[in-house]
């Protein structure tokens, strides 16, 4: 379980598929509309449970538990040896190719 | 109260104007022209006031620096006694990492001093950031709300950074998938909370970016003893080129020439679900620049105060895979690191360089932060994830969405041309779908609106089967 007052992620849907424009591109229009929210769990759960949460501002929102402490993932990504090639085509037209 | 889609869409007005304090409907005129430079003097701001705001709050004063190695690297490939000067204002050392501080300092000045408690903006760019970090320097409750995810909850690591950025400076992130109903969640969210909506196109967004004018202007005198030939300014919602362009007109009377810069994100849907994660700019883009040149009108507020076919002299595209190897170039060069974003308008510099003369100067008015997520390694590995190929060749031969082409030479550089003629045509088209009757005074507006002149408008207006008003005035 996890305990009320800890830090986690909601996510909600905001539109159902049908609900959404007419207009939009066919593979936006197929899918739900979803949210996603950081806050202070209000009552005990469990993850996947429909729980209420209060955000920084104040706000609550509710919808599924979908993570505990979130934490970000974003990286450098994996290395991209091109960006090598950048510098060597640009070092050489600037300084010649001796001064590599 | 009703929440559905529909009922909410219907309050917008409703709610637009309590959350940004603005009667728009004052300076409404006649049948499709409205009050501009009456709009532009909400406040009663002016640019005394506004350095004060910005210096007081760690935004402006900027240093503008030459790159001296792009500017020798430019002439090994432009003719003998061609390749300008180019230099950058490094907006990446306000507060928050980017220009965008400037238009969020006076949004969060206003709503503090109208006793708002909180601010909110929709963003996924730098101004999330920026709005977020003025707020905390004011005491403002600061929520933003981003499109970031596809539907498989996938973001862009460029926006998750973002996301992360607000967070750091107290802000709530409330995150999206794909869609343009966003804008439904953001006015719940302005009607639940009561917070002032720090919308990009509100005549404050506009107003804070004048310094940037003023100021890259006088540094260059500073630095050089001239004034800047051309400057040329990323575009997406028009504001950025807008509020640089008014700034430098109230500080100079010398024409400087304004040129726009996009990536070209061409057959790339901006509301698709699909082409989301496929694409390696997610702002300074022809995504939003082209559609908010033509309509400046299509933002969250009445009336956009970003209006860049006023201003723009010229507007060019550039490639991913050009500004991509400019951003490295940078890097190595200059040994000056930012973010790729930011950097579409020194690639588009870059070429426009070639045709100036060497004593002639070119100012890239921005560069942006760079990070985990927000590098072109974290990019360009990301698109790679997603099938795009990376290659080095010319890079007219990128599509959008399956390639990124990096050039394999200097000389490949270049930019393309848009027709503003025919942005400012098809501009003349939108204006008419909302009325068929005009005044004298609606085709001055329009005269103003497209930098154009009387007989151009006219015979747009012609080819529409518009009907002038009787009391007309030719």
């Amino acid at each position: 379980m996890i305990k009320k007052g800890s830090w986690v992620q909601i996510k909600k849907i905001i539109l159902k598929p049908e609900q959404r424009p007419k207009t939009l591109p066919e593979a936006t229009r197929k899918v739900p509309l979803t949210m996603w929210v950081k806050g202070y769990l209000n009552c005990e759960a469990s993850l996947g449970d429909l729980v209420e949460i209060t955000t920084v501002t104040g706000r609550k929102e509710s919808g599924e538990l979908v993570s505990i402490n979130p934490y970000y993932n974003h990286s450098y990504g994996k290395f991209v040896p091109e960006i090598l090639e950048i510098d060597r085509i640009v070092k050489r037209a600037l300084f010649g190719s001796d001064k590599l | 109260m009703n929440n559905s889609y529909d009922d909410v869409m219907k309050r917008k007005n409703e709610i637009m104007m309590k959350s940004v304090g603005i009667d728009y409907q004052k300076y409404e005129k006649d049948y499709i022209n409205f009050d501009y430079e009456g709009l532009l003097n909400e406040g009663e701001f002016d640019l005394d006031l506004i350095n004060k705001i910005q210096n007081e709050n760690g935004v402006g004063k900027t240093p503008l620096k030459e790159c001296k190695n792009i500017t020798k690297l430019v002439r090994t490939v432009a003719k003998e006694g061609f390749g300008a000067r180019i230099f950058i204002k490094d907006e990446a050392l306000n507060d928050s990492g980017s220009f965008k501080a400037r238009r969020a300092s006076v949004s969060c000045y206003q709503a503090k001093k109208m006793g708002f408690k909180g601010v909110i903006a929709a963003t996924s760019g730098n101004y999330g950031a920026a709005v977020a970090s003025q707020a905390a320097k004011y005491g403002l409750k600061c929520i933003i709300v981003q499109e970031c995810y596809d539907s498989l909850g996938i973001g862009q690591p460029e926006i998750i950074e973002k996301a992360r950025a607000c967070e750091a400076y107290g802000a709530e992130v409330v995150q999206l998938s794909v869609g343009p109903e966003l804008f439904y969640k953001f006015l719940l969210l302005l009607e639940e909370t009561g917070y002032f909506n720090a919308s990009l196109y509100t005549p404050y967004g506009i107003m804070g970016i004048e310094t940037l004018g003023q100021e890259l202007v006088n540094d260059c005198l500073k630095l050089t003893g001239k004034l800047p030939d051309m400057v040329v300014c990323t575009n997406a919602g028009g504001g950025n080129l807008t509020g640089t362009a008014r700034g430098i007109i109230k500080t100079t009377d010398k024409k400087i020439e304004v040129v726009g810069a996009s990536v070209n994100l061409k057959g790339l849907h901006m509301a698709d679900d699909k082409d989301f994660n496929k694409k390696s700019f997610t702002t300074g883009h022809t995504g939003f620049g082209f559609p908010f040149i033509m309509n400046p009108d299509r933002s969250d507020v009445p009336r956009s105060a970003a209006r860049p076919l006023r201003y723009i002299d010229r507007y060019v595209t550039v490639n991913q895979g050009e500004v991509f190897f400019i951003t490295e170039a940078l890097s190595v060069l200059e040994g000056i690191e930012r973010g790729p974003a930011g950097n579409t308008s020194l690639a588009a510099a870059f070429a426009l360089a070639k045709e100036l003369r060497e004593d002639q100067i070119i100012i890239v008015q921005e560069t942006e932060y760079t990070s985990a997520g927000k590098h072109h390694q974290a990019q360009l590995d990301f698109a790679r994830e997603n099938g795009i190929s990376i290659y080095f060749g010319d890079p007219s031969e990128e599509i959008p969405g399956k390639s990124i082409v990096f050039p394999k030479s200097c000389d490949l550089i270049r930019v393309v041309d848009v027709d503003l003629d025919l942005i400012r045509k098809k501009y003349i088209q939108n204006q008419v779908v909302k009325s068929k009757t005009m005044t004298s005074f609606d085709v001055e507006f329009l005269v103003k609106e497209t930098n154009t002149n009387k007989d151009f408008v006219l015979k747009e207006l012609k080819k529409h089967q518009v009907k002038l008003e009787d009391n007309y005035e030719q």
